[in-house]
């Protein structure tokens, strides 16, 4: 017996294994989706904004934040005169540079006032407004934009790491690795194993990606030590599959909860999405130059500081942009200010826009999506509003 | 038919076991859980956790001559514990006979979860589930909340230890950076009382948060929490329309949880986190309103929910609608193979961590580390998936057969863990396995054993 949740996951996934048939896979090669290339990681826990990119041009900051986000006094990189980078993000000065990295400083979902993670993320991954239950929207917005791009095959996008990243759940066929599995099954064990799943439809499916994750020499692939280690690994496949047939690649990064101690828990988290994005930018060579990335949170923090050198949960935060085809080296869509009468709730960072609609555009630009498919199939009820031109 | 014993062994315990017969009916089982109370293996603050950590910053405070031979010592024993707690915590969950209090352990320490930042922290957090969770498991809900939420490992992990009320004595005075923390009062509303969406607002966190002031301990010294009344923010308070005044009756902090504890929306919200739990990721309503009216009815007596779910139609109806999280999975394992909790405590520290907590890390559960307070997920497909089942496969090719050279007849096997649960499909195919390992990890990768 399954439950009604079960069952809608299952025959989506259901949709996966019958698109991964090579006569299937076989036309869809035949057109291929272009040449450009996604990269969306989501940073769970809720990024702060306002220390990764510090608007140290607004006077309020100053009253609003004793210790963090400091400016470039403190080590901060000044970016326009009005903004400056966290320092643990000093590596990425050069993207900025070189107009490779760009930011949304006041962006968010619809999501408001209850600043959960879990309903938060959902949402970001689910993409959907607040008309939608987002615990019966089972599929994410990814996944969507693969059912409204034509000739997607089953290597078309990858999920990459031991997170479930339901940004690509659903109907149109993806795949998934993470590191850490090296073993041989024989393939009479693997014949076993697929008919004692045949009739689950939630086993089948993913034990069949399962045994391709066994299967794959790449999952023998080397690591660095360190602290970035795990990051740099999810990175440097996801740029494998991307240098191949891949066209879409999604990961998270977790760690930012920064309630106490930011200063610590923020530093290894910039590390860890630091040393993505650089070896993304290193692997994927020449197509480095049809690659975007987009990282996005959940969430933004509370503009104050509270009492243990920290930031609580609040609404409007920054999207962070990279890639070499992008028009980068500048912020995008305004500032709302950190006066009294500019925050949301006196607390939050007043959202000025829509995360869906700047994601919504790269879709458009890179994709070639149209408007309508994007607000009506993968946005359900977004207005895209004005071309932010992120790309170049 | 799967006979109840069985069925309830796998459904609300760690399933089966060859070396003794669940228990046989569902008052039976409801009394096993008196075994998972705290025992002579308990942690405790005051012996696991501050003498190590006042000693680490004592040694740490000696700027001149650091003494980095005795840190790192200190350092490796601590490592040492750390992994001792999980092993401990794994061996009872696999010698418990009936299983559902060890399951009920775990499924209250992650309700109230605990994180761990660094190695103390694991200590801690041990000392909490042995402090909070066992005493009380057979108690009142509003007593284990208390426990939990003044717990040392609460305070510390949900940043209350430096709230500070901001027209308290030490807010008062100038130039110091001080301030309140809402996390604990939001996670306290939002995770452990009446749950995300059930009609609180903001102010209702802002308020709690500044009642909960002055609540905190401090790690080098305390083994329990103390009120600091220089850091109390006055009052009054209003929670959920409900006005709180200090100073009067048994003190605010204890009523304040016992009026969330005791709310509409928590015993809604408790009866159906343990459905979801237990019986289904979408359980069926009539189950969730017994739960619920039995809650409000007993004023959130535990034990009487436990038996309403060991009686519960339910339990069969909805078969196999779970699927075993990595813990789980690797203690019915092992309970198949016939370990006992002595053989568990027998393997060696380093066996432990690299076969045992590294097969779990694979396969999507990193001991002690949930992503937030809210826990592991719950559904099915968070646990199914393409990566974890790779994990739980390659843990059954590799990492068993060292834990368990003699490892049994994958057909002994699967009868000693599913009995008569198991599918034709499954009986079909493990004979025909090219090897035991392999054999081995066709029932440990199939939905028999991984949905319950």
């Amino acid at each position: 017996m399954l439950s009604r949740r079960l069952f809608l996951k299952s025959s989506a996934l259901i949709g996966c294994s019958a698109a991964a048939h090579p006569f299937l896979s076989s036309i869809a090669f035949a057109n291929a989706p272009g040449e450009n290339r996604l990269v969306v990681i989501i940073l769970r826990g809720a990024m702060d904004g306002l220390d990764v990119f510090q608007p140290y041009g607004d006077p309020a900051l100053r009253t609003l934040r004793k210790t963090l986000s400091a400016g470039p006094g403190n080590g901060a990189h000044d970016l326009d005169g009005f903004f400056a980078l966290h320092p643990s993000l000093a590596p990425l000065v050069p993207l900025w540079r070189g107009g490779e990295m760009a930011f949304a400083p006041a962006v968010s979902t619809p999501y408001r006032d209850k600043r959960s993670h879990f309903d938060g993320q959902d949402m970001l991954e689910a993409g959907t407004g607040t008309d939608v239950d987002t615990m019966r929207q089972r599929d994410g917005w990814l996944n969507r934009l693969l059912q409204a791009m034509p000739g997607v095959q089953s290597e078309t996008a990858y999920s990459v790491g031991l997170d479930d990243m339901r940004i690509l759940d659903g109907a149109a066929p993806a795949k998934s690795w993470a590191p850490q599995t090296r073993f041989r099954l024989s393939a009479q064990g693997q014949r076993l194993l697929t008919h004692v799943w045949h009739d689950d439809p939630l086993f089948r499916p993913a034990g069949e990606q399962a045994i391709e994750i066994i299967n794959d020499e790449l999952s023998k692939i080397e690591t660095e030590t360190g602290p970035t280690r795990d990051a740099q690994a999810l990175a440097r496949f996801a740029a494998d599959r991307l240098n191949g047939e891949t066209r879409i690649a999604t990961f998270s990064i977790s760690g930012w909860d920064s309630h106490a101690r930011q200063p610590q828990v923020i530093d290894r988290a910039l590390q860890r999405l630091s040393a993505a994005i650089l070896t993304l930018r290193k692997d994927l060579g020449a197509n480095w130059s049809r690659t975007t990335i987009l990282a996005m949170t959940e969430f933004g923090r509370t503009v104050r500081e509270n009492g243990s050198g920290g930031t609580d949960h609040g609404t409007g935060g920054a999207m962070l942009v990279a890639g070499g085809n992008i028009k980068g080296g500048r912020a995008i869509g305004g500032w709302p200010g950190l006066g009294e009468g500019d925050l949301y709730a006196g607390r939050d960072l007043m959202p000025l826009r829509d995360i869906r609609a700047h994601a919504a555009w790269v879709l458009h630009d890179l994709f070639g999506v149209a408007p309508d498919l994007l607000e009506r199939n993968v946005f359900p009820g977004l207005d895209m509003g004005e071309n932010p031109r992120i790309l170049a | 038919m799967l006979a109840y014993p069985e069925l309830a062994a796998i459904r609300l315990g760690y399933g089966l076991s060859p070396l003794a017969p669940p228990p046989a009916d569902p008052v039976a089982l409801v009394r096993s859980i008196r075994d998972a109370g705290p025992d002579d293996q308990a942690f405790s603050m005051a012996r696991d956790h501050l003498p190590f950590r006042s000693r680490f910053a004592e040694l740490n405070a000696k700027e001149a001559d650091r003494n980095e031979a005795a840190i790192d010592a200190l350092r490796d024993r601590v490592r040492d514990t750390g992994i001792r707690v999980a092993q401990i915590r794994m061996a009872r969950a696999v010698g418990d006979p009936g299983g559902f209090g060890e399951r009920l352990v775990q499924f209250w320490a992650d309700h109230f979860t605990v994180t761990n930042a660094n190695l103390f922290d694991t200590l801690a957090s041990a000392a909490f589930v042995d402090e909070a969770i066992r005493p009380h498991l057979t108690g009142r809900y509003a007593t284990m909340m208390l426990a939990a939420e003044t717990h040392p490992r609460m305070i510390m992990y949900l940043d209350q230890m430096n709230s500070i009320g901001p027209n308290s004595v030490a807010g008062r005075r100038p130039g110091k950076r001080l301030g309140i923390n809402e996390n604990l009062a939001r996670e306290m509303i939002e995770l452990h009382s009446l749950g995300a969406g059930s009609g609180y607002a903001q102010r209702d966190v802002r308020q709690l948060a500044l009642l909960l002031t002055g609540l905190t301990v401090r790690p080098n010294h305390d083994a329990t929490a103390f009120f600091n009344k220089n850091w109390a923010e006055p009052g009054p308070f209003e929670v959920l329309g409900k006005t709180y005044v200090r100073g009067r009756g048994k003190g605010v902090v204890g009523e304040v949880i016992d009026d969330l504890a005791r709310h509409d929306a928590t015993a809604r919200h408790i009866a159906r986190k343990l459905a979801a739990h237990f019986i289904s990721d979408d359980p069926p309503e009539a189950l969730v309103q017994r739960l619920t009216q039995a809650f409000r009815d007993t004023d959130g007596d535990l034990p009487t929910l436990y038996l309403i779910l060991a009686e519960a139609p339910e339990l069969r109806d909805c078969f196999r609608q779970k699927v075993r999280q990595p813990f789980d999975f690797v203690v019915a394992a092992l309970r198949g193979c016939g370990f006992t909790r002595q053989e568990v405590m027998a393997l060696e520290q380093r066996v432990f961590h690299n076969l045992v907590m590294g097969g779990m890390f694979a396969m999507g559960q990193q001991w002690g580390l949930p992503r937030g307070p809210d826990g592991w997920p719950e559904d099915a497909s968070a646990w199914a998936t393409a990566q974890g089942l790779a994990g739980r496969i390659d843990w059954a090719m590799r990492m068993l057969p060292k834990l368990r050279p003699d490892l049994p007849d994958p057909r002994a096997f699967m009868q000693a863990a599913l009995g008569e649960s198991a599918s034709d499909d499954l009986r079909w195919a493990v004979p025909k396995a090219e090897s035991p390992a392999e054999g081995m990890a066709v029932i440990l990768g199939s939905p028999d054993f991984n949905r319950r």
